[in-house]
C-alpha cells in the first residue's frame, strides 16, 4: 500500500509527493517490489496508466508485424505467378496477418485507452482491481508472443483467422500452427475476460461523486458496452478453441464428419464470438471519435442519449446476426431470411450514430487538426464499409460475394476505416494527455493524408476485384486469367499493391512522429484542445494519483462547464469563457486531498501470466512442462491470494489535523 | 484556443445551481470558483451527495468484488451454454458404439448429485456463521462443504471409469468426446471450487484473508452455489430427459 501523505496548505511541487511504500511487512512469500524508477517499476507496477501505455506500445509493435505480414501479402499479389510466397506460407501469412491485427493490434490498443483513460474519464485513482489489470496485460503479451514463436517452430496457423473446422483438423493442417494459435488464444481470451470483469466494476462502482450513468463521458460508454461484449464473446470462443484443441491433441471427434460431426457446429460457435467481435473492434473507435468530435467542433456532442443508447443497441443487436456470416452454408432460407433481417436492423442504430456526428459537426466552428481529420476520415470511410455491409445483408447479393476480395474489402473498410483510423484519432488527441507533449501537426498531416489515400488505395480496388471474381485467399493469379478492359485483375492487384506502400509509408510517418516529439517537441499546455471531459481535469501526464483531489461532478461534460460560463437568457444558452484549463487545474491543486492511497506493486500478476504460455508449450511438447506451468499458477495464485492488496490499519497514519483516515480512495481487490 | 463564445443548443446544461457558492469561498474569489463546488456547497439535491464534503463514489451499491463474482458467473454461464449446446447436439451420434441408455445408472448418480446439492446448503450455513464471525463454525461448514463436494466428484471419477471399461472411451464417438468434455469441465469447476474452500478454511485459521472474511466466505459460496445449479441443469439434460 502506497501512502501519499501531505499537508493540505502546501500543495503537490513538481516533484510530486514522496511515495512510501510499505516495506516488508506484507504477508506472502515474496516482499513486495518497491521500485518507482527503471523496469521492476514497469514489470510490478498496478498503476492503470504505467500498465496502459504498455498495452499501447505492445499493440503498435504487434501492428508492425501484422502490417509486415500484409505487406508480403500484397507483394505476392502485385504481379502474375507471384514467387516471393510459397502456398503453404501464403496461408500462413494471411492467417497470422488477421489474428494479429484483430486480437494482438485493434483490441489491446482498444484496451490500451480503456485502461488508461477510462479511470481518468469517471474521477477514479485506479481501476476497480489493479493487480488482475496487470495480469491481463502480461497475459495479452505472453499469449501474443507465444502465437508468434509458432513461425520458428514449425511455421504459423494457416486455417484463416475463422479457422473453419474441419479444415483446421490434423489431417488437414499438420504443423502445430493451429495449436499455437488455439492456445495462443485462450490464453489472450483469459486476458480479455479479465480486463473487462476489471473495467465494468470499474465503470459502474468506481465513478466519482456526481457523475451519473448518462454524465459519463462518450468513450467510457462505448467501452463499457465494449466490455460486455467481451465479457459474453470470449467464453464462446473458449469453447470452440477447446474442443478444437481436444480434436487435434486428444483424439476428440467433434469435428470429423465421417464419424457424424456436424460440420457448421465451429461456424456457430465461431461467429457467435465473431461478431461481437466486430462491435469490440469498432465501438472503441466510435467512442473516441465522439470525443474528439465535439472538442474540434466547438460544441458539444448532438444527441448524447442516442450516441449512448445507439452504442447499446448496437451491442445488443451484434448478438443476433452472427449467421450472416454463413449464408453460403446452406442453413436453409429461413433461418438465411431472419438474419438477413437482422442485419439489416443493425444499420439502424449504426445510421443514428453518423448522423449524430455529423450534426455534431454542423453549425460548429470546425478545427481541423490531425485528430479531428482521423475522426472525419472515420466517419467517411467506416460509412462506406458500411453500406458494403448492407449489401452482404441481401443473402442472394452475399451469395455471390461470399469468398471474394468483394468481402475483404467490406471488413478492412469496416476495420481500418472504423478501428484503426479512429484509434489514430485517439493518438493524436490524447497524446498530449498521455505523454505531456503535442506530437507534431504538420508530420500529422502527412501522416493521415498518406494513411487515407493508402486505404483507399489499397482497399478500394478490392471492391472490384471482387465483384470480378478473384477469390480470397487465393495466394497466385495468372496473367491470361486476369481478363482485359477496365476491370483487369492486373491493373488493380498492382493498384492495391502500390496503395500498401502508401499506407505504410503513413504509419511510417506515424512513428517518425512519435521519435520526433519525444525529442523535440516542448512541453504541451495543460489544456490543448479546450477539451470537456473530466481527464483534463489534472496534469499531464498525470500524477501516479491521477486526481489532486476527487473531482465532483455536477454536469455531462464537466470540464467545459467549469470553464464556460452559461450567459444566455431563457432557453437561449450562450457560453462564455470565465476560465482557462489551467485556473481549473491550479483551483483542484488549491484543494487537494491529504491522503491518497494506491495500491502497491505486486510480483504476482506477471508470474501468474507467465504460467499460462508455459503450460500451453506443455500441451504441444511435453507433458511435464503443463506440471511446471500449473506449479507456477497454484503458487502464484495463492502468493496473490496471501497478499494483502490493502495494507493493515495500522498503515495508515492518522492525519495530522487529527480526523478520520480517509479510506475512501484505497482501492479494494 | 482562445476567449470564446459558442452557442451551445442545450444538450447538456450545467446544473443551474452551481453558480451559488460565489459567496462562500474563502480563498480569494475567482470567477473559477463559480464552478467549483466548495466542501460547504449545501445547495444541491438532486445527486444525492453527502454534502459535508465527504466524496462518496458513484456507484451500484455492491462491492467490487461481489459484482466481479457475478460478472464472472455471467460469463461463465455462455461457457457452460456453448459446452451443453455441444453435446445436446452429439446426444445421440454414437454410431454402433456404446450410447447413454446402455451406460447411466440413475440411481448412482443421483446419490451423488445429491451430495453436490446438499453442499450448497452447508455452503449457506457456512455463510452465515462467517456473518456472525463464528470463525469455528465456519470453518466446520466450510470442510463439510468440501467433503460433500470430494464426494461428488469421487463419484464422477468412479463413474467415468466405469463407463470407461463398458466401452465408452474419449474418442469413441461424438456422444462420448462432448459427454466427456460437458461432464469434466464441469468436475474442475467443482475440484477448483473444493480447493478454494480448503484454502480458505486454512487461511481463515491462520488468520490470513485479507480484508472482510463474511465477504470472502460469502464469495466463494457464490461460485459454489453457480456451479451447482450448473450440475442440476447437466443432471436433467443429460442424464433424465431419455436418449
Amino acid at each position: 500500500m502506497a501512502i501519499i501523505e501531505r499537508p493540505v496548505d502546501a500543495p503537490a511541487t513538481d516533484g510530486g509527493p514522496a511515495v512510501v511504500a510499505t516495506p516488508s511487512s506484507s504477508f506472502g512469500y515474496l516482499r513486495r517490489p518497491v521500485q518507482t524508477k527503471g523496469w521492476r517499476s514497469w514489470a510490478f507496477s498496478v498503476d492503470h496508466k504505467k500498465i496502459g501505455i504498455m498495452y499501447g506500445v505492445t499493440a503498435m509493435v504487434f501492428f508492425i508485424v501484422g502490417g509486415l505480414e500484409a505487406s508480403l501479402i500484397r507483394a505476392q499479389l502485385a504481379r502474375p505467378e507471384g514467387h516471393i510466397l510459397s502456398a503453404d506460407k501464403y496461408n500462413q501469412m494471411f492467417t497470422m496477418h488477421a489474428t494479429t491485427m484483430v486480437f494482438l493490434f485493434v483490441m489491446p490498443m482498444a484496451a490500451a485507452f480503456a485502461n488508461y483513460m477510462i479511470p481518468l474519464q469517471i474521477g477514479a485513482r485506479d481501476v476497480a482491481f489493479p493487480r488482475l489489470n496487470a495480469f491481463s496485460f502480461w497475459t495479452f503479451l505472453f499469449g501474443g508472443i507465444f502465437i508468434n514463436t509458432s513461425w520458428f517452430l514449425g511455421g504459423g496457423a494457416d486455417g484463416g483467422w475463422f479457422m473453419y473446422a474441419p479444415n483446421s483438423t490434423t489431417p488437414f493442417s499438420p504443423s502445430d500452427g493451429v495449436n499455437f494459435w488455439t492456445l495462443g488464444l485462450l490464453i489472450t481470451g483469459v486476458a480479455s475476460l479479465a480486463g473487462a470483469v476489471n473495467l465494468i466494476v470499474t465503470v459502474l462502482n468506481m465513478r466519482a461523486p456526481g457523475m451519473t450513468m448518462m454524465r459519463m463521458p462518450i468513450f467510457t460508454w462505448m467501452g463499457l458496452v465494449t466490455q460486455f461484449l467481451l465479457l459474453f464473446a470470449m467464453p464462446v470462443i473458449t469453447v470452440a478453441l477447446f474442443l478444437l484443441l481436444f480434436q487435434r491433441n486428444y483424439g476428440a471427434t467433434f469435428f470429423s464428419v465421417q464419424d457424424g460431426a456436424d460440420p457448421l457446429l465451429w461456424q456457430h460457435l465461431f461467429w457467435i464470438f465473431g461478431h461481437p467481435e466486430v462491435y469490440i473492434i469498432v465501438l472503441p473507435a466510435f467512442g473516441i471519435v465522439s470525443e474528439v468530435l465535439p472538442v474540434f467542433s466547438r460544441k458539444p456532442l448532438f444527441g448524447y442519449p442516442f450516441v449512448v443508447f445507439s452504442g447499446a443497441a448496437i451491442g445488443f443487436l451484434g448478438w443476433g446476426v452472427w449467421a450472416h456470416h454463413m449464408f453460403a452454408s446452406g442453413l436453409g432460407p429461413i433461418s438465411v431470411s431472419v438474419f438477413a433481417v437482422a442485419t439489416m436492423a443493425i444499420a439502424i442504430p449504426t445510421g443514428v450514430k453518423i448522423i449524430n456526428w455529423t450534426l455534431t459537426m454542423w453549425g460548429g466552428k470546425l478545427y481541423f487538426s490531425t485528430a479531428m481529420l482521423f475522426a472525419i476520415g472515420l466517419i467517411i470511410e467506416f460509412t462506406i464499409g458500411g453500406l458494403s455491409g448492407v449489401t452482404h445483408s441481401v443473402a442472394p447479393s452475399d451469395t455471390q460475394q461470399t469468398d471474394t476480395y468483394y468481402i475483404v474489402a467490406h471488413f478492412h473498410y469496416v476495420i481500418f476505416g472504423g478501428g484503426v483510423l479512429g484509434l489514430f484519432a485517439g493518438m493524436y488527441y490524447w497524446w498530449p494527455k498521455v505523454f505531456g507533449k503535442l506530437l507534431s501537426e504538420t508530420i500529422g498531416k502527412w501522416n493521415f493524408w498518406f494513411m487515407i489515400v493508402g486505404m483507399n488505395m489499397t482497399f478500394g480496388p478490392m471492391h472490384i476485384l471482387g465483384l470480378q471474381g478473384q477469390p480470397r485467399r487465393m495466394y497466385i493469379w495468372t496473367e491470361q486469367r486476369a481478363g482485359e478492359g477496365f476491370f483487369n485483375l492486373a491493373f488493380w492487384n498492382l493498384v492495391s499493391s502500390i496503395g500498401t506502400v502508401v499506407l505504410v509509408t503513413g504509419v511510417f510517418l506515424f512513428l517518425v512522429n512519435v521519435w520526433h516529439t519525444t525529442r523535440k517537441a516542448p512541453p504541451a499546455p495543460a489544456d490543448p484542445w479546450d477539451a470537456r471531459s473530466l481527464e483534463w481535469i489534472t496534469s499531464s501526464p498525470p500524477k501516479e494519483y491521477n486526481f489532486e483531489r476527487t473531482p465532483t461532478v455536477h454536469a455531462l461534460d464537466e470540464f467545459f462547464h467549469r470553464k464556460y460560463e452559461d450567459v444566455g437568457t431563457g432557453d437561449q444558452h450562450e457560453y462564455k469563457k470565465v476560465a482557462t484549463g489551467e485556473d481549473v487545474i491550479a483551483e483542484e491543486v488549491a484543494h487537494a486531498d491529504a491522503h491518497i492511497h494506491l495500491p502497491s506493486p505486486s510480483y504476482w500478476p506477471i508470474m501468474l501470466a507467465l504460467a499460462l504460455p508455459i503450460m500451453a508449450y506443455g500441451v504441444i511438447y511435453h507433458t511435464l512442462l503443463i506440471v511446471a506451468g500449473a506449479a507456477l499458477l497454484i503458487g502464484s495464485v495463492f502468493g496473490w491470494a496471501l497478499e494483502p492488496s490493502t495494507a493493515p490499519e495500522s498503515d495508515f497514519d492518522p492525519p495530522s489535523d487529527g480526523g478520520e483516515t480517509s479510506k475512501e480512495l484505497a482501492v479494494h481487490v | 484556443m482562445s476567449d470564446t463564445t459558442i452557442t451551445d443548443p442545450g444538450v447538456s446544461e450545467p446544473d443551474p445551481d452551481d453558480g451559488a457558492t460565489l459567496d462562500e469561498a474563502t480563498d480569494g474569489t475567482t470567477l473559477v470558483d463559480e464552478v467549483i463546488p466548495t466542501a460547504t456547497d449545501g445547495s444541491r439535491s438532486d445527486d444525492g451527495l453527502d454534502h459535508l464534503g465527504l466524496a462518496h463514489h458513484t456507484s451500484t451499491g455492491l462491492s467490487n468484488t461481489k459484482l466481479g463474482m457475478w460478472l464472472f458467473l455471467g460469463s461463465e454461464c455462455l461457457m457452460f451454454g456453448g459446452l451443453i449446446a455441444t453435446y445436446m447436439l452429439y446426444r445421440n451420434r454414437q454410431g454402433d458404439a456404446i450410447g447413454p441408455d446402455q451406460l447411466w445408472d440413475i440411481p448412482f448418480t443421483s446419490a451423488s448429485s445429491f451430495c453436490l446439492l446438499m453442499s450448497s446448503l452447508t455452503m449457506v450455513l457456512a455463510v452465515s456463521a462467517a456473518k456472525r464471525h463464528d470463525d469455528r463454525n465456519t470453518r466446520l461448514w466450510l470442510i463439510t462443504t468440501a467433503s460433500l463436494g470430494g464426494l461428488f466428484v469421487a463419484g464422477q471419477v468412479y463413474e467415468f471409469t466405469t463407463f470407461y471399461r463398458e466401452g465408452l472411451g474419449y474418442t469413441t464417438s461424438l456422444f462420448g468426446s462432448s459427454f466427456y468434455t460437458l461432464t469434466g469441465f464441469h468436475g474442475v469447476h467443482v475440484s477448483v471450487g473444493i480447493m478454494m474452500l480448503m484454502a480458505l478454511m486454512f487461511m481463515l485459521s491462520r488468520n490470513k484473508v485479507a480484508g472482510d472474511k463474511a465477504e470472502t466466505v460469502e464469495m466463494i459460496g457464490l461460485y459454489w452455489h453457480f456451479v451447482d445449479i450448473v450440475w442440476i441443469i447437466i443432471f436433467t439434460l443429460v442424464y433424465l430427459i431419455p436418449a
